[in-house]
C-alpha cells in the first residue's frame, strides 16, 4: 500500500519548451480567453465543435450515413482534415502570485477538492467506496462534480485503453486553471498486466502530466485518502503547478499523443 | 424434435446420419460439437435453430490455426427444452477469410461478426454496420488476434515502455540459473 | 435627506453581508445533519467558503460571449434585488432593507427575474445539456409560480396591502395572528410551492447531478461558477425570510429569524430526504392540480 512521488525520468525531448504565443502581464491572475481570437486571428466562431464527448448536438444520433465515406471512419465527427471548424489556439503559462495571496489560495485549493466524475478504467469501482458512509471523502473537501469544467482533479483509474486515451485528453484540456492527476495502479506507471497489449498504454506521464501516482492493482479506498492527502500537501506546498508543465512542453505531449492516436478529428488543443 | 432423444449422443448420432457430416466430439453429457463444411454451414444452423428446437445463438467466435492456413469458427448453439449445447465448426482459409453472414437469423450476430471483423479480419458481406470500428479506432495494422501479430513487438514500438522492467517469471530464471552461458 | 440614503445603503450592504454568511452556514450545517443521518461525518462547516475561494482562485476561465457572461450576473441581481426589498427583522431601522409598499410584486418578479437571466446565459453556453436543463428550470418554475402567486394574492387581499412590512405588522400580536394560522390553505400551496422553488426532491431534476450533468449551469465555471454559489446562499436566505415575514409572523430580532428560517428549511430537507424524484411533466402536472385548487381556496378564504 506504498505510493511514491512521480520522477520525471524522460527529457522533454525533441521538440524542448515552447514559449506562450503572446506575453502575460504577471499581475493577472487569471486569462479571459475570450474566444481565443485575440491570441489568433482563425478561430471560427467561439466554440471548436459544440459540447465535450465529441459528437455534434445530435440526440438521435446519425447512422444514416456510411461510415465509410467518413474520412475518420467513425459516424458524426468532424473529419479530421477540415480544420477550418477547428479552433488553433494553444494553452497558455498562467503564473501564479506569490507569497502569502498564492498560499492562501493554495490552501483553499487544496481543501476542496473537486473530482471529475469520469471513471476511465477499474480504478473508478474504487472511487464509489470513498463517497459512502464507511471512508466518506467528503469530510476532506473531495466532492465529484460532471463536468470538466467545474472540476480540478482527474483521477486516472488504472488502464488507459487508446480509445480512452483520446477521452481523457479531451477532458484534462477542458479543464480550468490549476489542475492535479491521480493516477491510480501500476498500469499507470508501467503498464502493469497490460505491458504488453497493443491496445492499452504504459506510461499516462507521457500524455499528460501527473501529480501523484498510487501503486495497487486497485488500491484500497484507505491508499486513495492517503493518496489525496499527498496531493494536498503538494499543493499547499505550491508544487501543484503540472498544468503550466503541461502548456511549457505541449508540442511533446501532443507529439506523444498523436503517435498513439491514430485517428485524430479533434482540435489540438481542446480548450 | 430434439426431445425425443435421450442423451445427446443420440441427436448427434442422428444428425450424422441425416444430415451427413462429420467430425463429431463429445465433451461432456450437454455437450457437442460438429464439423460441417463453409457452405453448407448457414443451411445446417437454420436446420438446428428451426427443427431442432436450438432456438439461442451463444457465442461466435473464431479460432487461428496458423500452421495449417485456417480459421475455425465455432457457433454455439443451446436449447432451451434440453439444455444441451451445439457448437457447429467451420473451417475457412486464412486468405480472404470471409463467411456467410447470420445476422438475419439472430440479431445480435451482427455484433459478433463486426468484432470477428475487427480482430480476425473475417469478412461477412451483408453484416450490418461491419466496417464501424468496434473497439480500436483508427487501427491500420495487422488484425490483432491473427497469430502472426506480435502484440509485444507491437507494445513496444508505439508505446513508451518503462526501462527497468525486471520479471520473475520462473522459466527465465531457471533457463538463466541452468544454461548461464546462452 | 442624504447621510439617511448613505446610511441606509451602509445598512442594506451589512445585512447583505449576514445574509449571505448566514446562507452559506445554513448550506453547510444541512448538508452535515443529512451526512450524519447517513452515518457519515459530513462536510465541514466552512467548506462552502473554500469552494467560492477556490472556484475564484482559478487562473483562467473561458467565455462564450457576452449574454454567457451576464448569465450570473443576472441571477445574483436577481438574488440581491429578491433580498434587498424584504424586511429582514421587523421594526428594526438597521435591517429593513429598502421595503416600501408594494414591494410584494417586486420580490416575486425577482425571484423569476434570476432564473430568466440564467436561462439565456447558459443557452449561449453551447452545451446541449444547458438547453435541455435550462427548459426543464424554466418549465418547472413556471408551474409552481402558480399556486405561489395565488397565496401571495390571497395574503394581499386578506390584509389589503402589498408592503411586506404591512403584512409582518398585520401578524403581530400573538402566534395565532399568524398567517398560518389565519389562512391556512394559502400558506399550505405557498410550501408546496416552496419546495418546487428550492430544487430539492422530489422536484431536483434540473440541476440534478445524475439527471443531467448539473443542468444549466454545466458550462459555468471559474469565477462563474462563484457568482453562482454565491447568489444561491443569497438566495435561498431572502426566500426563507420572505417566507418567515409572510406566512410565519416576522422576527424581532435576529436569533428568532434565525430560528424560525431554519426551521421553514428544515421542512423543506425532511420532505427532500424522503422523496426520489419526479419528472418534470410529472412535477408540473403535480403544481397545476391540487396545490393550485389550494391556492384557489386561500383566495376564496380571503376574499370571504
Amino acid at each position: 500500500m506504498s505510493m511514491e512521488k512521480k520522477e520525471k525520468t524522460g527529457n522533454p525531448g525533441e521538440s524542448g519548451k515552447t514559449a506562450p504565443q503572446e506575453t502575460q502581464s504577471p499581475d493577472s491572475i487569471r486569462e479571459v480567453v475570450e474566444a481565443m481570437g485575440e491570441s489568433h486571428g482563425t478561430s471560427r466562431g467561439r466554440h471548436p465543435d459544440g459540447p465535450p464527448g465529441g459528437a455534434p448536438s445530435d440526440p438521435g444520433g446519425s447512422p444514416s450515413e456510411n461510415p465509410d465515406t467518413q474520412p475518420g471512419g467513425y459516424p458524426g465527427q468532424a473529419p479530421a482534415t477540415d480544420t477550418t471548424l477547428f479552433c488553433d489556439a494553444r494553452p497558455k503559462v498562467e503564473k501564479p502570485y506569490r507569497g502569502i495571496i498564492e498560499k492562501f489560495l493554495n490552501w483553499a485549493r487544496a481543501e476542496s477538492l473537486w473530482v471529475l466524475g469520469f471513471g476511465t478504467g477499474c480504478g473508478a469501482i474504487e472511487l464509489r467506496p470513498l463517497m459512502t458512509s464507511r471512508f466518506d471523502a467528503y469530510r476532506f473537501g473531495v466532492a465529484g462534480r460532471a463536468t470538466p469544467r467545474q472540476s480540478s482533479v482527474f483521477v486516472i483509474g488504472g488502464y488507459a485503453s487508446v480509445k480512452t486515451l483520446k477521452r481523457i485528453v479531451r477532458s484534462y484540456e477542458q479543464m480550468q486553471g490549476p489542475k492535479f492527476v491521480l493516477a491510480l495502479g501500476s498500469c499507470t506507471i508501467n503498464g502493469g498486466m497490460y505491458w504488453d497489449s497493443y491496445n492499452t498504454i504504459n506510461r499516462i506521464d507521457q500524455y499528460i502530466p501527473v501529480d501523484v501516482y498510487i501503486t495497487g492493482c486497485m488500491p484500497r479506498p484507505e491508499a486513495l485518502l492517503a493518496g489525496f492527502m499527498k496531493l494536498k500537501e503538494l499543493i499547499k506546498a505550491g508544487k501543484g503547478e503540472k498544468a503550466n508543465e503541461y502548456a511549457e512542453h505541449f508540442d511533446w505531449y501532443k507529439a506523444n499523443q498523436k503517435k498513439v492516436i491514430p485517428d485524430w478529428d479533434m482540435p489540438d488543443y481542446n480548450w | 424434435m430434439t426431445k425425443d432423444f435421450e442423451k445427446i449422443e443420440d441427436l448427434v448420432q442422428s444428425l450424422l446420419e441425416n444430415e451427413g457430416k462429420d467430425g463429431v466430439r463429445l465433451q461432456s453429457p450437454d455437450l457437442a460439437f460438429l464439423k460441417v463444411e463453409a457452405t453448407q454451414a448457414r443451411h445446417f444452423i437454420m436446420d438446428l435453430r428451426d427443427h431442432y428446437g436450438f432456438t439461442h445463438l451463444v457465442f461466435l467466435t473464431a479460432v487461428d490455426y496458423l500452421e495449417e492456413g485456417i480459421f475455425t469458427l465455432t457457433y454455439m448453439l443451446h436449447n432451451y427444452d434440453t439444455h444441451w449445447d451445439i457448437g457447429v465448426q467451420v473451417d475457412i482459409p486464412r486468405e480472404n477469410a470471409s463467411m456467410e453472414s447470420i445476422h438475419d437469423l439472430w440479431a445480435q450476430a451482427a455484433t459478433y461478426q463486426r468484432e470477428l471483423k475487427e480482430m480476425f479480419g473475417i469478412d461477412f458481406p451483408g453484416s450490418p454496420r461491419l466496417d464501424e470500428p468496434f473497439v480500436l479506432e483508427g487501427w491500420h495494422d495487422v488484425p490483432p488476434m491473427r497469430r502472426e501479430f506480435d502484440t509485444k513487438e507491437y507494445s513496444e514500438r508505439t508505446f513508451f515502455p518503462r526501462p527497468g522492467r525486471s520479471t520473475n517469471d520462473p522459466a527465465d530464471h531457471m533457463r538463466r540459473k541452468l544454461y548461464p552461458e546462452e | 435627506m442624504e447621510p439617511n440614503l448613505l446610511l441606509k445603503i451602509a445598512y442594506a450592504a451589512l445585512s447583505l453581508f449576514i445574509v449571505f454568511n448566514y446562507g452559506l452556514l445554513l448550506t453547510a450545517t444541512v448538508a452535515r445533519i443529512r451526512a450524519r443521518v447517513q452515518g457519515r461525518i459530513g462536510i465541514r462547516i466552512f467548506q462552502p467558503y473554500l469552494d467560492i475561494i477556490k472556484n475564484n482562485a482559478k487562473r483562467s476561465s473561458i467565455s462564450h460571449g457576452v449574454m454567457f457572461f451576464l448569465g450570473p450576473i443576472f441571477r445574483i441581481t436577481g438574488g440581491i434585488g429578491t433580498f434587498l426589498f424584504i424586511p429582514m427583522i421587523y421594526g428594526s431601522v438597521m435591517f429593513s432593507n429598502f421595503s416600501f409598499s408594494g414591494d410584494v410584486l417586486l420580490v416575486i418578479y425577482f425571484i423569476f427575474f434570476g432564473q430568466l437571466g440564467m436561462a439565456l446565459g447558459a443557452g449561449e453556453g453551447g452545451h446541449p445539456y444547458s438547453a435541455i436543463g435550462v427548459s426543464r428550470g424554466l418549465a418547472q418554475m413556471t408551474a409552481f409560480e402558480v399556486p405561489f402567486t395565488l397565496a401571495i394574492i390571497a395574503l394581499a387581499v386578506q390584509h389589503q396591502t402589498l408592503s411586506i412590512t404591512g403584512i409582518v405588522a398585520a401578524q403581530q400580536g400573538g402566534i395565532l395572528s399568524w398567517n398560518v394560522f389565519t389562512n391556512p390553505l394559502a400558506t399550505l400551496g405557498a410550501i408546496i410551492a416552496f419546495l418546487g422553488m428550492s430544487m430539492h426532491n422530489p422536484f431536483s431534476v434540473v440541476t440534478a447531478p445524475q439527471e443531467i450533468p448539473i443542468g444549466p449551469p454545466v458550462e459555468y465555471h471559474s469565477n462563474y461558477l462563484g457568482l453562482l454559489q454565491s447568489n444561491r446562499a443569497i438566495f435561498n436566505s431572502a426566500k426563507l425570510i420572505l417566507y418567515m415575514n409572510l406566512f410565519f409572523g416576522g422576527a424581532t430580532n435576529l436569533p428568532v429569524m434565525i430560528v424560525k428560517t431554519f426551521l421553514i428549511y428544515m421542512i423543506n430537507v425532511v420532505i427532500g430526504v424522503s422523496f426520489p424524484r419526479f419528472r418534470v411533466e410529472q412535477s408540473i402536472r403535480f403544481f397545476l392540480g391540487i396545490p393550485t385548487l389550494i391556492g384557489l381556496l386561500g383566495l376564496l378564504v380571503a376574499v370571504w
